[in-house]
């Protein structure tokens, strides 16, 4: 009998999530949910420079933003349909990942961590000066009434936010089973010795940060139609760049499903919390659970679950 | 219109300003400087400083200064509390970097949070004698607002220099640094020779609380701000050296006044961290960095 | 079985074979996936159940209204405030009856001042809680990302505190109860400048200086084009960042040029930075103020205490005799009283009485068109001119206020920093518009003696 790939698992329950779609005519749940999934990009997508490769990425929202910003931008100039803006947004993002990357390519890992911060606020910076897109007045951005072949535009948001996800999913996958993959672990576990094994440390982090930075950018091109109203705080908001990394680190950096979730996991409560308790408490939810998983489960969830197989089959863990 | 009068100002108020953003600072060139410690949380127990600060001026009328140089040992001990449970829980290993940051994290949450329940959203200012009057040097204009707490900061930062290069504790602290197993080898319990670091690092920081209310109003989540700003100036002095902690602080004070100064206010995050770029890119290791 | 699919099973609670997976339920993590997924379809059926029964209640059924407000994050202090006085309104509909004839609740979730959580959070309010009428949270952000789906939903919005947010979409059926009337960016400044003309010798020159924020941008937009039609030379035009901490070398650069007027827009946190620096420094110019948002709450008045005195900035509403409006005494008197046990302002002069009286116009509108029907309601609003405890309403066809009536005023006499001198009658003096004016300008500035 054929083993079921594990790539399977991700496109189902895509498409089961599509189909679900389809079926809840409450808007409420396209909102959270696309909130869910594009935690489930940025998360996948910083898991690749910062679980597989050990580089933590303080400036995710420089990404996001780049990636909104650049609807904003190429909505002006040619109008085009969304998925050009992903393509367009993801181009820069990745594009300013290669400067970043070769900018801070001799430093050891918490060095690139502060540049990634300095990054985040020179963009910040940036933007609130830049006339064009608004400057700190902030652009609207209109969202059609609907399109063709989804009940609504927001439904269209989200599938496109599902299939982003799924994309960043298995992209996270086929770098974590490739040769790309070891070289990063490689680079994480002792990149002095991964050099001296021959291995390409600077073209592997050049291109992990282009894909990372990437992705992130990609998620972020739809955003100026989910809020329809960006300001240059939204768009850089410190919560995109704490959570990137807390989710990963709740669910476990070494197995792309980690990210998924602790996406999952933190958005979700955090949907739940802002319509509940619905106060300052929302911060402090996150913190507690950070401190607590960072404390009992090093590992991420994924981590408690391959302890407990391990402990099942009454393997000595060697 | 750019006179030497306003360049002069500018400069002398980025020298004040610097000397309190090294008071700001010295924690994260002792934690994570010296001891590897991401504490991204520092900023927060800045803010608890001002807090308290706050809280006994408005009800005692005390100075704030005279406020968190008492709590100071508080402050300490909190340290103390918080390295233990960092180490018992993390055991700093390669990863344990990225453990401790998440570990920070949640603490910078759950401190602001706290503070917010406690205190609400709104700004808090303190009364003193100094806050209001100038004092003058020839074409110079110093508040005094902005004066005592350099002075303050200098203070601090020295004493700290003269513990440092001078006194047994201070000097086992900096090898911890260079090479712990190297100390423990020495049959020196590094353990608390850290936990004595990371409490110091801490009671610094409530006493630039102090300082920072004197300067400016202060509400619960003004920490974020400034979380940036003291990573890019201990990476820029150079890691774990307290002389490059201050030239740095200085640097940034000085770059950020005048860039308001000569290109308006708007641009000055963006040229400290732009320097603080090229600098990670040309010299990795900072100014004083070994 | 209960209602979530939990067995229970010998004290211990299972998921029911559903939900679980297989035998062993740990065949890998990528099961939490197919669980999740199941589980989204449980709470929406659970969802769906649960709003069939309340169709079906009875007639007595509370008339719901929903909204977000900032309840923590920079805009919170204000948001509490008018919360309770939006919460003060509903206590006091109630206690005459309800709204026709049924009581009102209110829905609102804390949007943190983040306009990020408002189509959540707007979304929900109409879907989940199946809201009958929407309010406007507090802030130009929160609002400008809310009307999208107000506007998609052909609801009525009525906001408090935020500016040129229908600029674009020009929508029928919002309404903002700031009295920055329909061109907020020129009245936001406009009163200060008709003042600064009437010293004697006219003013030649002014600096401006803002925040890097939406509102301040906006301000200082118009406060340029009303340096220019009354004849005065900008000689000073800056902006800094939010977080601005240090204004000694702005107000420098600021003395540096001479001018005869300042007009600063600006947040809490600079507005207090930039008059203390202004005292430092002994600012010599004629007039100093502007649009300071901050100098309106108690907090920051008490603080800077005498540094208040002579600053021109804008009140939306001080007690003085020329502001006698119909029920406005009662109001802030009882406002003062609830504010002191939940932290908000405690003089309440800059947001509550416009959020009180937006919920005495939507109470009118409803109650004459006998229903909740938006367009009914939306078409009355334009259409009528109200007797609020702000005084008279009527609205432009943007939903602005059709007439602005900003209050530039000074304050005099100003000792300590007790707060209580700030309720007092007297101290602070309305300079523009002429019609409410309680006093005439004074100058030079206090801060150059």
């Amino acid at each position: 009998m054929r083993r079921i790939p594990s790539w399977i698992w991700p496109v189902v329950v895509a498409v089961f999530i599509l189909a679900l779609s389809r079926l809840v005519e409450n808007e409420y749940y396209m909102f959270a949910g696309y909130v869910v999934l594009q935690y489930v990009v940025l998360a996948s997508a910083w898991n690749i420079l910062g679980g597989y490769a050990g580089y933590v990425n303080f400036g995710s929202a420089a990404f996001f933003a780049i990636g909104a910003y650049g609807t904003v931008v190429i909505d002006k100039l040619l109008e085009p349909p969304l998925v050009v803006a992903i393509l367009f947004g993801g181009i820069v993002a990745s594009l300013v990942g290669l400067v970043t990357a070769y900018l801070t390519l001799r430093l050891r890992g918490a060095f690139f961590a502060i540049a990634t911060l300095a990054l985040a606020i020179v963009l910040q910076t940036l933007v609130t000066n830049w006339d064009f897109v608004g400057g700190p007045l902030g652009v609207y951005t209109i969202r059609p009434e609907s399109i063709a072949g989804f009940p609504s535009y927001v439904n269209y948001l989200f599938v496109v936010m599902l299939v982003l996800a799924l994309i960043a999913v298995l992209v996270a996958r086929a770098i974590e089973i490739s040769f790309i993959g070891r070289g990063l672990a490689a680079i994480r576990d002792n990149e002095l010795a991964a050099e001296c094994c021959g291995v390409p440390t600077l073209r592997l982090k050049v291109f992990a940060t282009m894909l990372s930075g990437g992705l992130m950018g990609m998620a972020g091109a739809p955003f100026p139609y989910y809020i329809t109203y960006l300001d240059p705080n939204s768009a850089f908001s410190i919560a995109y760049g704490i959570n990137s990394i807390a989710m990963p680190l709740i669910g476990g950096m070494t197995h792309w499903i980690g990210p998924v979730i602790g996406a999952v996991l933190l958005a979700v409560i955090q949907q739940v919390a802002t319509v509940t308790i619905s106060s300052e408490l929302n911060l402090m939810i996150v913190g507690v659970l950070l401190i607590s998983f960072i404390t009992l489960a090093p590992n991420g969830i994924v981590g408690l679950f391959e302890s407990y197989r391990q402990q099942r089959h009454r393997r000595p863990s060697t | 219109m750019v006179t030497f009068n306003l360049l002069l100002n500018a400069v002398v108020t980025g020298i004040l300003l610097g000397g309190f953003y090294a008071a700001v600072t010295i924690g994260i060139t002792i934690a994570f400087g010296m001891l590897d410690i991401v504490n991204i949380a520092h900023p927060v127990f800045i803010i608890m400083g001002s807090f308290i600060a706050y809280i006994v001026n408005r009800k005692f009328g005390v100075d704030p200064i005279l406020t968190v140089v008492v709590a100071s040992p508080l402050f300490f001990m909190l340290g103390i509390a918080i390295f233990r449970f960092y180490y018992a829980a993390f055991e700093s290993s390669g990863k344990g970097s990225l453990r401790g940051l998440a570990f920070f994290f949640g603490i910078l949450f759950v401190i602001e949070v706290t503070l917010l329940l406690a205190f609400g959203v709104d700004y808090r200012l303190v009364q003193t004698s100094y806050i209001g009057p100038n004092v003058g040097f020839g074409h110079v204009d110093l508040p005094l607002r902005m004066v005592v707490p350099f002075v303050g900061s200098i203070a601090m930062v020295s004493g700290l220099h003269i513990f440092f290069s001078h006194t047994f504790v201070g000097r086992a602290i900096m090898a911890v640094a260079q090479d712990e197993f190297a100390l423990s080898l020495m049959a020196v319990d590094t353990v608390a020779i850290k936990q004595l670091a990371f409490g110091i690092a801490i009671a610094t920081g409530a006493i630039a609380g102090g300082f920072l209310i004197v300067i400016q109003p202060v509400d619960p989540s003004l920490g974020r701000e400034y979380i940036g700003r003291v990573f890019a100036i201990c990476v820029l002095g150079g890691m774990g050296s307290i002389t490059g902690t201050v030239i740095a602080a200085f640097i940034l004070g000085v770059v950020e006044t005048i860039t308001s100064t000569l290109f308006g206010p708007s641009w000055a995050p963006a040229v400290s961290f732009t320097a603080l770029l090229l600098t990670l890119a040309v010299r990795p290791s900072g100014i004083m960095g070994r | 079985m209960t209602k979530h699919g939990i067995r229970r099973n010998h004290g211990k609670c299972v998921l029911s074979p559903e939900l679980s997976s297989s035998n062993n339920p740990l065949k890998g993590p990528r099961l939490t996936r197919r669980l999740f997924g199941r589980a989204l379809m449980a709470v929406s059926a659970l969802a769906a159940s649960r709003s069939t029964l309340l169709s079906s209640a009875l007639a007595a059924e509370p008339i719901k209204i929903g909204f977000g407000m900032a309840q923590s994050g920079p805009l919170g202090g204000n948001g509490k405030a008018a919360l309770l006085a939006i919460e003060m309104w509903r206590d006091d509909v109630n206690a005459r009856g309800g709204l026709l004839g049924r009581p009102v609740k209110l829905i609102y979730y804390d949007d943190q001042s983040n306009p990020t959580l408002i189509p959540g959070i707007y979304s929900k309010l109409l879907d989940i809680d199946k809201v009958d009428l929407l309010l406007g949270g507090y802030g130009t952000a929160v609002q400008a990302a809310a009307i999208a789906i107000v506007m998609q939903r052909k609801q009525v919005l009525i906001g408090t505190g935020a500016v040129a947010v229908n600029e674009k979409y020009n929508y029928d059926k919002y309404f903002q109860m700031l009295p920055s009337g329909p061109n907020s960016r020129i009245s936001s400044s406009e009163g200060f400048f008709q003042a600064a003309m009437t010293m004697e010798p006219k003013p030649k020159t002014v600096a401006i200086v803002g925040a890097l924020t939406e509102f301040s941008r906006n301000v200082i937009l118009g406060a340029r084009e009303n340096a220019e039609k009354y004849g005065l030379k900008i000689v000073y035009d800056s902006g800094y960042p939010s977080n601005q901490m240090e204004f000694g070398s702005i107000i420098r650069s600021i003395q540096a040029a001479n001018p005869e007027v300042v007009f600063v827009a600006s947040y809490p946190p600079d507005s207090a930075g930039i008059i203390r620096a202004a005292y430092e420094q002994k600012l010599k110019t004629r007039i100093f103020g502007g649009g300071m948002i901050g100098l309106q709450y108690s907090e920051l008045k008490q603080q800077l205490g005498p540094m208040m005195n002579d600053v021109l900035y804008y009140e939306f509403y001080v007690p003085a005799p020329t502001t006698n409006f119909p029920g406005i005494k009662e109001f802030i008197k009882a406002y003062q009283e609830r504010a002191k046990k939940v932290g908000a302002d405690l003089l309440g002069f800059f947001l509550p009485p416009f959020a009180y009286a937006g919920m005495e116009i939507l109470e009118k509108a409803v109650t004459v068109t006998k229903g909740l029907d938006p367009n009914a309601i939306g078409r009355y609003i334009h259409a009528t001119t109200f007797d609020t405890v702000v005084g008279k309403v009527a609205f432009a066809p943007n939903g602005d206020w059709a007439k602005p009536r900003i209050f530039f005023v000074q304050y005099r006499g100003i000792v300590g920093n007790d707060v209580d001198q700030f309720k007092q009658v007297g101290k602070q003096i309305i300079v523009e518009p002429q019609e409410f004016a309680s006093g005439t300008l004074h100058y030079p500035f206090a801060a150059s003696q």
